[in-house]
């Protein structure tokens, strides 16, 4: 963990070559979500500012139909009164290329709850919002939630200072081939690989047990209210176009009507007007979704922190447990006694003893091997603790984040119904002076 | 008392049925009198007024008369406005009773009547009735006045299994219903003069047999009328309400449909709505620091589903019942305009063969013919005056259930906003007094 610290720091000197002035981003920033004041934020803008959809041809020779963002960064300083921001330098991104940013992150950085991406397909979607990855308002919210990720990482204490990320966005060409020359992918395979392996921990640290078992269920939840969310959009939508149906008739009634003829048919356009602000309403509770969504998907990244621990303290305990028999094995050399059964014992008593030299070499051997172990045990002791020691700490900052955005989603959510109902009393109360005018 | 006259004052179109009826006001006569000891018992019973309030609230019911005769001849432009200005005879179905037999179970109502009119006896009377007894009240009126529009009952026949007949809110909605039949009547100035209706109103014990009667006799008379004539060309007038009564009666089945769809709806969202609710209070366990906001907007999904709930029931309550009865009305109309065409077509066809009889044998022109004619022209009188009347209660009646219908969804959207609104500022509140405490 300390080598990617390392290893930006002289990148860190470049972004501050690069800033003139500034510490002050505050009015720069476009994410509430993200806390201010970090790193990397603090010294440059970062936005994702549009996207555009391309064709090409893809690895295996097909034609492909793809989405690019534009990433757009700029020194963070306070622009004067009147005066031009700096242009900013842009590069164009694909969502592989976030996603393999993100993976990087996440080999790289096990100990720390790497910011999830937005959905790759359109999931908890109510029946008349598009499921298609090229729809406009998809790719829309995709933008903001691509943009939120950078922001997410650019504010983190350390995945902010990480040179691969720095490179992600300011170098268009030859960033890909950066990545993979860190050599992270040997890292996953081999990971991968014991993690899909079965094991047991004897001593779980109960912190972690708790976490894991909270993302669960707080996944549980969250999935739970995604899936309501939908059923209850698309109930409200109902209810609203129905309404509709009222301009139709009201207006075709008040053409065989004298007196309410006029009343019944403005009030007629009001109901239309009521019909059509779900559109709008709705659209604006889809951020909310995200919101809840972006909280889904972290479930995960702490998920894997905790699995990620598991492992090491898996490993600790098998160098332990290692470390025992071979201890136990010297025991029974030096003493000569078998206290367990063993096909050793029972070898060396079918084909008589072995000699002296023989038995004083193997000795040697497994003291050599006993204070390897012991060396390894101890490394491995300072890893685990180094990893429960840095993860704990991201795990505090998580919650507190997690808090923090989760209570000002939820505040903005009432809002959104309060603004809900006002424009539900206005309509109602435009129709209702119609009405009274029959 | 002189029934017959005042009656014939009310309305022009009195004079074809007056010979059927003047038949049936003496029957009545000893009928009011079991009617009068029976109202005396009720009416003594909840206040002793004398007898002589009547005298003075004569003149006024005559004046009242008067002037509508006036009206009648001159342009009649509201007359809905012309009778809730002097109304004299008001009218209250309230009460509802279950009574249960070894035969049969049913419900009545009290029909409470407070009145000045000289035709009742006592101020106030008060007798209950059962739904067969409105059935029988309209179809007297049907047949003794052919020609007016009487305002339509709530169906008789609902499907069993569906609605429960017995339930609060069947009764209630029926009962409201009654009242408004009831209301109607007693505000149609020559309807509310129908013996048929006093003792509907003041008589202890309904004797409907002596009704069923003169049912037969009138049945004749309708089906006299019924007999098939061929109708020329009606007048434009009344082509032009057919007309409106067809697409009116569309427009009410479409409105109707779209109320009920959105109740559907709105029901659908309530359960999912519910549902939302149950996930937020949920996550609330798993929560230390989002417990509040957690708990707050489930507490307002909780309040915003009880304001939908009762938006629902007053919907379902309130307005759909208006469109039944105007469903129903339309009905009414349209049977009245065909009695109409059927009377003109009559009179035509005697007219028809009495010019041929005539260019035969130069005989003036026979009574029959001419009584037609007068049966015919009442008929048109009576109907426009029920038209122009029953027009101006409907815009009356739409106007009221429209804006009704725009109040309860804005009393819908008011108790969600005062519900987030109160959520925010706790929230808020919450916030700043956790800053307040890391500052300090």
């Amino acid at each position: 963990m300390m080598m990617a610290d390392s290893g930006s720091n002289e990148e860190v000197a470049v972004i501050v070559n690069t800033d003139i002035t500034s510490t002050e981003s505050e009015n720069n920033l476009i994410n509430t979500m993200v806390e201010r004041g970090t790193a990397l934020l603090r010294k440059m803008e970062i936005n994702v500012a549009e996207a555009e959809k391309r064709t090409g041809k893809n690895t295996v020779n097909m034609q492909e139909t793809y989405t690019v963002y534009l990433i757009e960064i700029r020194p963070a300083e306070t622009v004067p009164e009147g005066g031009t921001p700096a242009t900013p330098d842009t590069l164009w991104r694909r969502y592989s290329e976030f996603e393999l940013l993100r993976t990087y992150l996440l080999v790289t950085y096990p100990y720390i709850i790497i910011p999830p991406l937005p959905e790759k397909r359109a999931e908890f979607v109510w029946h008349k919002l598009a499921a298609d990855n090229l729809d406009p308002d998809f790719v829309e919210r995709r933008r903001v939630g691509l943009e939120n990720f950078l922001l997410r990482v650019a504010s983190h204490p350390v995945l902010s200072n990480d040179k691969i990320f720095f490179l992600f966005l300011t170098e268009e060409k030859g960033w890909r081939e950066a990545v993979l020359e860190t050599g992270f992918q040997d890292k996953v395979d081999s990971r991968l690989k014991s993690l899909s392996a079965m094991f047991r921990v004897k001593n779980p640290d109960k912190r972690f047990t708790a976490l894991k078992h909270y993302s669960d269920e707080l996944n549980t939840v969250i999935s739970q209210l995604l899936r309501v969310r939908v059923k209850v959009a698309d109930r409200l939508y109902g209810v609203y176009k129905v309404h509709g149906n009222y301009g139709r008739v009201f207006s075709e009634w008040s053409a065989i009507e004298k007196e309410m003829g006029d009343g019944l048919q403005s009030a007629g356009h009001h109901m239309d007007t009521y019909a059509a602000s779900i559109d709008d309403i709705l659209e604006e509770e889809e951020h909310y979704a995200d919101q809840l969504k972006e909280y889904l998907f972290y479930t995960d990244a702490v998920r894997s922190v905790c699995r990620k621990h598991e492992l090491i303290q898996y490993e600790l305990e098998m160098v332990a447990q290692d470390l025992v028999h071979k201890k136990q094995q010297k025991e029974e050399l030096a003493t000569g006694t078998v206290r367990i059964f063993s096909l050793k014992g029972m070898t060396s008593k079918l084909f008589g003893q072995e000699s002296q030299e023989q038995r004083e070499s193997r000795l040697a051997a497994l003291e050599q091997s006993i204070q390897e172990g012991e060396e390894i045990l101890k490394e491995k002791n300072t890893e685990c603790g180094e990893f429960v020691q840095t993860a704990w700490e991201d795990i505090e900052r998580f919650k507190e984040q997690k808090d923090k955005d989760l209570r000002e989603a939820l505040i903005s959510y009432a809002i959104m119904q309060i603004s809900m109902c006002k424009k539900g009393i206005q309509v109602w109360s435009n129709a209702k002076e119609c009405f009274n005018k029959i | 008392m002189s029934v017959g006259t005042p009656r014939g004052l009310a309305s022009s179109g009195q004079k074809p049925i007056a010979e059927i009826l003047h038949p049936l006001s003496a029957a009545a006569e000893p009928l009011s009198v079991t009617v009068n000891l029976g109202g005396d018992k009720e009416a003594g019973l909840t206040n002793g007024t004398p007898v002589e309030t009547s005298s003075p609230a004569s003149t006024s019911s005559l004046f009242n008369r008067l002037q509508l005769d006036d009206d009648l001849e001159a342009d009649v432009r509201d007359p809905y406005a012309e009778t809730t200005e002097t109304r004299d005879l008001f009218v209250t179905v309230s009460d509802p009773k279950k009574h249960v037999s070894t035969m049969e179970t049913y419900i009545t109502y009290r029909v409470s009547t407070k009145t000045t009119r000289v035709e009742f006896d006592l101020p106030e009377y008060c007798v209950r009735r059962r739904y067969q007894d409105f059935d029988w009240l309209r179809i007297k009126l049907e047949d003794s006045q052919p020609t007016h529009l009487i305002p339509p009952l709530p169906e008789k026949f609902v499907m069993k299994g569906v609605v429960d007949r017995f339930s609060e809110e069947f009764v209630e909605t029926r009962m409201k219903a009654l009242d408004k039949f009831l209301k109607r009547i007693a505000d149609h100035p020559v309807l509310s003069f129908n013996p048929h209706l006093n003792s509907f109103l003041t008589a202890k014990d309904l004797n409907k047999r002596q009704g069923l009667a003169l049912l037969t006799k009138v049945g004749e008379s309708v089906k006299y009328v019924a007999g098939g004539y061929k109708l020329r060309a009606r007048p434009a007038e009344f082509c032009a309400m057919g007309e409106y009564l067809d697409t009116f009666n569309q427009k009410l089945g479409t409105i109707d449909r779209i109320a009920q769809r959105i109740l559907k709806e709105q029901s659908e969202y309530l359960t999912e709505l519910r549902e939302y609710g149950t996930v937020y209070s949920s996550w609330v366990g798993l929560e230390d620091e989002l417990r509040r906001p957690l708990e707050g907007v489930a507490g307002c999904v909780t309040t915003c589903c009880g304001a939908l709930e009762d938006l629902g029931e007053n919907m379902s309550q309130d307005f759909l019942p208006v469109l039944r009865e105007y469903v129903l009305y339309v009905e009414s109309m349209k049977n009245v305009l065909r009695k109409r065409d059927q009377s003109q077509a009559e009179y035509e066809a005697r007219l028809e063969a009495a010019i041929l009889r005539k260019q035969e044998d130069r005989t003036p022109m026979p009574l029959e013919v001419e009584k037609c004619q007068d049966k015919m022209e009442c008929f048109n009188a009576d109907l426009k005056a029920d038209w122009e009347r029953w027009q101006s209660n409907k815009r009356q009646d739409f106007k009221q259930l429209l804006t009704g219908m725009a109040d309860k969804n804005i009393n819908h959207y008011e108790k969600c906003q005062a519900a987030w609104e109160s959520l925010i500022t706790l929230l808020q509140d919450k916030q700043t007094e956790d800053k307040s405490s890391e500052t300090n």
